[in-house]
């Protein structure tokens, strides 16, 4: 008799890791196997940007290992494991030559970082962090250091300027753009937190980028499109993140911005699901916490015998610069309506209200960043 | 008193000390927590925390 098929997991990070646990509480017997292809370990990855504030060191962040996961939850984990192919007509998976049989499929690989192209002997100071081994790197080349560039200002850039300036280090940001993450916050908010940077001795370069890195002394000279330099000793390249897709586009599963998939997770493949960072879930590629806890959930039902829907609520974002508390509740793509703005300097209540005056989404900063929780019972879910 | 670990971000809520910055009085029980309230650190609501040792 041949063994059963196990569900296969692709990808231990907080989705990966969320959706076994949500399985696990419903279904104590399917085999389930979870493939990475890095150690496994399970960590906080909100927590990457905040390991000097809370001062943790990046294995401090680490909450199990594969092993201890694998046991918890009654798993089987391959660590170091690259999938190669996938073969959604076999229901299989290549690992190299090795083939794997699957009764179900869920991707949650991730997403790249976006890397930019940079001149310059001095690439090798420069990191990208997402996730706890790159993090891991970064911690150990900081070591004895003190100056750090940033380039991007958008919500990890910001994160971490904040959090490196409260471990005692200089910190340069760099970005093409006017203000702090223009795709997320209206001007007013961006620029609130920009001041509250400053505040904490934070160095803007706006409206300009890195064009060569080169070696000087034991760090970097940075050379700017606008003529500047900037010396640091080493560089944090926080540009953007992309849904991770070329796998599944090589398998011929349907990839716009992200992995395609429906409310129910399903990708355009049978028996194939995906969620978290590499999925674009009815249109919406979120790659933050709450939509991902909210898909895992939905996923894990559907998993167990149950199809079900994910239904995305009111999803606030908190951007973890203490300097100034921000949170944010985008209002929904395609939305119409305007952004009325009170408040200054560090203190900024933007609300976002369509025709009808009903405010359907918001940004809050400095002092008013504590009625996150008030307004966002009044906007309305994502998917009413 | 207990105290219950966020799953996804590792905040703790200790029932002794409360939440007074969100209206939790010092002693308030877990289950008397209201159900709409999340996480300071990182959203989750409450279906996300897990019951730890006192430590």
């Amino acid at each position: 008799m041949r063994e059963r098929a196990p569900v296969v997991i692709i990808g231990t990070g907080l989705s990966g890791y969320s959706l076994a646990r949500e399985f696990r509480k419903l279904d104590k017997e399917t085999p389930l196997l979870m493939i990475t292809a890095d150690d496994g370990h399970s960590y906080s990855k909100p927590m990457l940007s905040t390991g000097f504030t809370k001062g943790k060191l990046a294995d401090e962040l680490v909450q199990s290992d594969a092993g201890a996961m694998a046991e918890q939850l009654g798993i089987q984990v391959r660590t170091y494991t690259t999938v190669t192919a996938l073969d959604t007509d076999r229901h299989e998976i290549a690992i190299g030559d090795e083939r794997l049989r699957y009764s179900k499929l869920v991707l949650a690989w991730g997403a790249d970082v976006i890397r930019l192209n940079l001149e310059g002997e001095g690439l090798e100071h420069v990191y990208s962090i997402n996730d706890l081994m790159d993090y891991r790197a970064f911690r150990q080349a900081l070591e004895g250091r003190r100056r750090v560039a940033i380039m991007g200002a958008g919500l990890i850039g910001c994160e971490f300027a904040n959090d490196l300036v409260n471990g005692g280090y200089e910190v340069d940001m760099i970005a093409p753009c006017t203000t702090a993450l223009p795709g997320l916050l209206p001007d007013a908010a961006g620029d609130a937190i920009v001041q509250g940077l400053r505040d904490i001795g934070v160095r803007f370069h706006f409206e300009t980028a890195v064009s060569r890195v080169d070696r000087e002394g034991d760090g970097v000279r940075l050379v700017l499109d606008n003529g500047e330099t900037v010396d640091a000793d080493l560089v944090i390249s926080a540009v953007g993140l992309r849904p991770r897709t070329e796998l599944a586009k090589a398998a011929g599963l349907t990839v716009q911005k992200g992995i395609v998939v429906n409310r129910a997770l399903e990708t355009s493949a049978p028996d194939v699901y995906a969620l978290g960072d590499c999925a674009e879930v009815d249109g919406y590629v979120l790659l933050y916490v709450l939509p991902l806890m909210a898909s895992s959930r939905a996923l894990a039902k559907t998993l167990a015998g149950t199809r079900t829907e994910v239904s995305y609520g009111t999803m606030p974002v908190v951007i973890k610069t203490p300097c100034c508390p921000t949170a944010v509740c985008p209002p929904p793509l395609s939305a119409q309506g305007q952004w009325e703005i009170e408040g200054e300097g560090l203190d900024i209540r933007a609300l976002f209200r369509d025709s009808s005056s009903q405010v359907i989404g918001f940004a809050l900063t400095g002092k008013y960043a504590l009625e996150k929780q008030q307004l966002s019972k009044e906007v309305p879910p994502l998917h009413s | 008193m207990k105290k219950w670990q966020c799953v996804v971000c590792g905040w703790i809520y200790d029932e002794e000390k409360g939440w007074p910055e969100d209206g939790i009085a010092p002693g308030t029980a877990w289950d008397d927590v209201p159900d709409d309230w999340v996480c300071p650190d990182c959203g989750v609501g409450k279906e996300d925390f897990e019951m730890i040792e006192i430590g």
